[in-house]
């Protein structure tokens, strides 16, 4: 029996709890995770994080968030009210959303009914996902928009941009898990890894959904959308309060939930790791649960880690790597892996196969030498000693200033083309 | 290039026309190389946190730190300071205050003339730059390591001789009282006198 049918027999009460427990989960890995992240980054940076609130500082979140709700919530006059006041309700509700079809555990008994945790299944679960993350990105652009001032204008512009674009790379790097699965209902991708997970198999989809699953959810390195040294707050600048609070809450579940389907889509989602296969079967199934939250905080833990480490990007070079790199390179790989599972399917011998791959991994590595040449020639272009080349950005004029010509030992001929 | 030199208007200056040269760029490092930066925040986990944790845990000053003020006593007893107001004179930010007053033979709080009746520090103004220690010609006033100087009002926050006075210490007694017998003031400030002796004790 399939999961779809499983839950497909749930009675109306048992959804009514699962709901609930889906949504306490998700708040509570929130809390958990804001926590977490703090005191991480904090040991990464030899401090010792938030310990005052509750044991090692566990509530710290939950104060916090008593301490928004307080503040006095202010609309700027220049706002418009209504979509100011919607804006972080989108965003907040819609990341909710995405979870009821993440698959928590196998099959378990619930009072006393066979089910699964999850809170329901459809055939299109990750696209779904998908499209519940692109209404998400209204909260921001509409947040942005709707506040009246410069700075969350351009913080939402970027977000949205950033969201838009990565979220392709994204979506493209999804095409091979379900050419492989065969489905896009996330019960069925995860049953399809029992043996193999599909970060091995399908290794560089899982690397651009990896990189993709940062920028779509606005973290460091990408976290350009909230610049605090170019954009002040970003697109939530003008927020306070409860409304900035949501916004908080809705970065954080973004952040498990795009943990939470990485792991449905790569790393076998409940299943244990490959030779613990036999403590699937412990707590009645509900063990499953463990592993399948083990495997979110693993990556929570990364997105925290790639946070203490690494200088943000910068936008031009941001998108250049999203629209440059990521989406060409997955549109190659789903060439790739669609031609092997044709190959497969027809039921191919192993010496096509393989002298297909072969083929694929000499054109790689022709492509990468003569990338290599280019760019050396390129380097050696540049002439020894000239160092009044002309940049190679685009580069606005000086406005007239009173300078002292004199001073300014330059030839007209030397001056680069301004137009 | 020099026969090129002509005069150019400053309306035809563009960025480009100012000298610029390339930045010596480090080889790339590799991908073993950008693993390190991972490396440096993950094996910093493990490492002991270097955060003092100040309420709980209060660290030792250095030794000659600029703290709250102290007006030093004779090891009898009597006030070292004689009110002369250079610690106020030296002050740049204007935050002490001296009334000094007559020693009387019935009311002798300091060997010599005069004393320091009202001695008020504001240390809402104190830049704690020191120039009153050294202006003072007694050593009566000096600088404790006690850092901790926050208060709810500005008048607390205004310190009285009563707060800033030396303890008792032993062998010491409460002023006012007579100086030691046979003693004068210069003998007080070269350290002759070394603790209280029974006659200075006032009769009760």
């Amino acid at each position: 029996m399939t999961t779809a049918q499983l839950i497909g027999s749930d009675p109306g009460w048992l959804i009514l709890v699962k709901a609930l427990i889906v949504f306490a989960v998700c708040v509570l890995l929130t809390l958990m995770s804001v926590w977490g992240e703090r005191r991480i980054v904090a040991r990464m940076q030899q401090r010792p994080g938030p310990n005052r609130v509750g044991p090692f500082g566990l509530i710290q979140s939950l104060a916090d968030g008593v301490k928004l709700a307080l503040k006095e919530d202010i609309i700027p006059t220049a706002a418009d009210k209504i979509v100011f006041i919607i804006a972080p309700i989108i965003s907040a509700t819609t990341c909710f959303m995405s979870f009821a079809v993440i698959p928590i555990t196998g099959e378990v008994t619930m009072f006393g009914r066979q089910t699964a945790m999850q809170l329901t299944d459809i055939p299109v679960g990750v696209l779904y996902i998908l499209a519940v993350a692109s209404v998400g990105v209204y909260g921001i652009v509409l947040a942005g928009w709707s506040s009246g001032s410069t700075y969350p204008l351009l913080g939402g512009l970027r977000s949205s941009a950033q969201v838009i674009s990565y979220e392709i790379a994204m979506g493209l790097s999804l095409v091979a898990v379900f050419i492989y699965a065969g489905s896009m209902s996330t019960s069925d991708i995860v049953a399809a890894q029992t043996s193999w997970w599909y970060a091995v198999v399908l290794f560089p989809s899982f690397a651009i959904f990896a990189i993709s699953m940062v920028g779509e959810t606005n973290r460091a390195p990408f976290d350009l959308a909230e610049a605090e040294g170019e954009l002040v707050g970003g697109f939530h600048t003008e927020y306070s309060s409860l409304k900035f609070a949501l916004f908080f809450l809705a970065e954080y579940v973004n952040i498990v939930t795009v943990s939470a389907l990485a792991t449905t889509l790569f790393l076998g989602g409940y299943h244990a790791p490959p030779g613990l296969g036999f403590t699937e079967n412990w707590l009645g199934g509900w063990f499953t649960a463990i592993w399948f939250l083990l495997k979110v905080v693993t990556f929570f833990f990364v997105f925290v880690w790639l946070r203490g480490t690494l200088p943000r990007l910068r936008y031009d070079q941001f998108m250049q790597f999203g629209w440059k790199v990521l989406i060409p390179v997955s549109i190659l790989w789903i060439l790739v892996v669609a031609t092997l599972r044709v190959l497969t399917l027809e039921n191919a011998s192993t010496a096509i196969v393989v002298a297909f791959a072969s083929t694929v991994i000499f054109i790689i590595l022709a492509i990468n030498v003569g990338f290599e040449n280019v760019k050396k020639k390129k380097d050696a272009e540049v002439p020894e000693g000239d160092n009044k080349s002309e940049p190679s950005f685009a580069v606005p004029s000086l406005p007239t200033l009173p300078i002292e010509i004199s001073t300014i030992n330059v030839s007209k001929n030397s001056g680069g083309n301004r137009d | 290039m020099t026969e090129n030199l002509e005069p150019i208007k400053p309306k035809d200056l563009g960025i480009n026309d100012v000298d610029f040269y390339e930045v010596d760029q480090t080889p790339t490092v590799g991908f073993f190389g950008h693993m390190r930066g991972f490396w440096v925040t993950f094996s910093t986990m493990f490492k002991k946190p270097l955060t003092v944790e100040y309420p709980e845990v209060k660290a030792p000053t250095e030794e000659r730190f600029h703290g709250r003020h102290q007006l030093n006593r004779h090891p009898d007893g009597l006030e070292k300071c004689i009110g002369c107001e250079l610690c106020a004179w030296a002050c740049p930010a204007d935050a002490i205050y001296v009334e000094g007053e007559n020693n009387t033979e019935e009311n002798r709080m300091s060997p010599g003339e005069r004393y320091g009746k009202v001695y008020q520090i504001n240390y809402l103004r104190c830049v704690f730059c020191g120039l009153c220690i050294e202006a003072c010609p007694t050593r009566a006033l000096t600088m404790t390591n006690e850092y901790e100087l926050a208060d709810d009002s500005r008048a607390k926050l205004i310190f009285e001789k009563a707060d800033l006075l030396a303890p008792l210490r032993a062998g010491m007694l409460m002023p006012p009282h007579p100086m030691y017998p046979d003693m004068n003031d210069t003998n007080y400030y070269k350290g002759d006198v070394k603790q209280a002796h029974p006659s200075q004790e006032l009769d009760k």
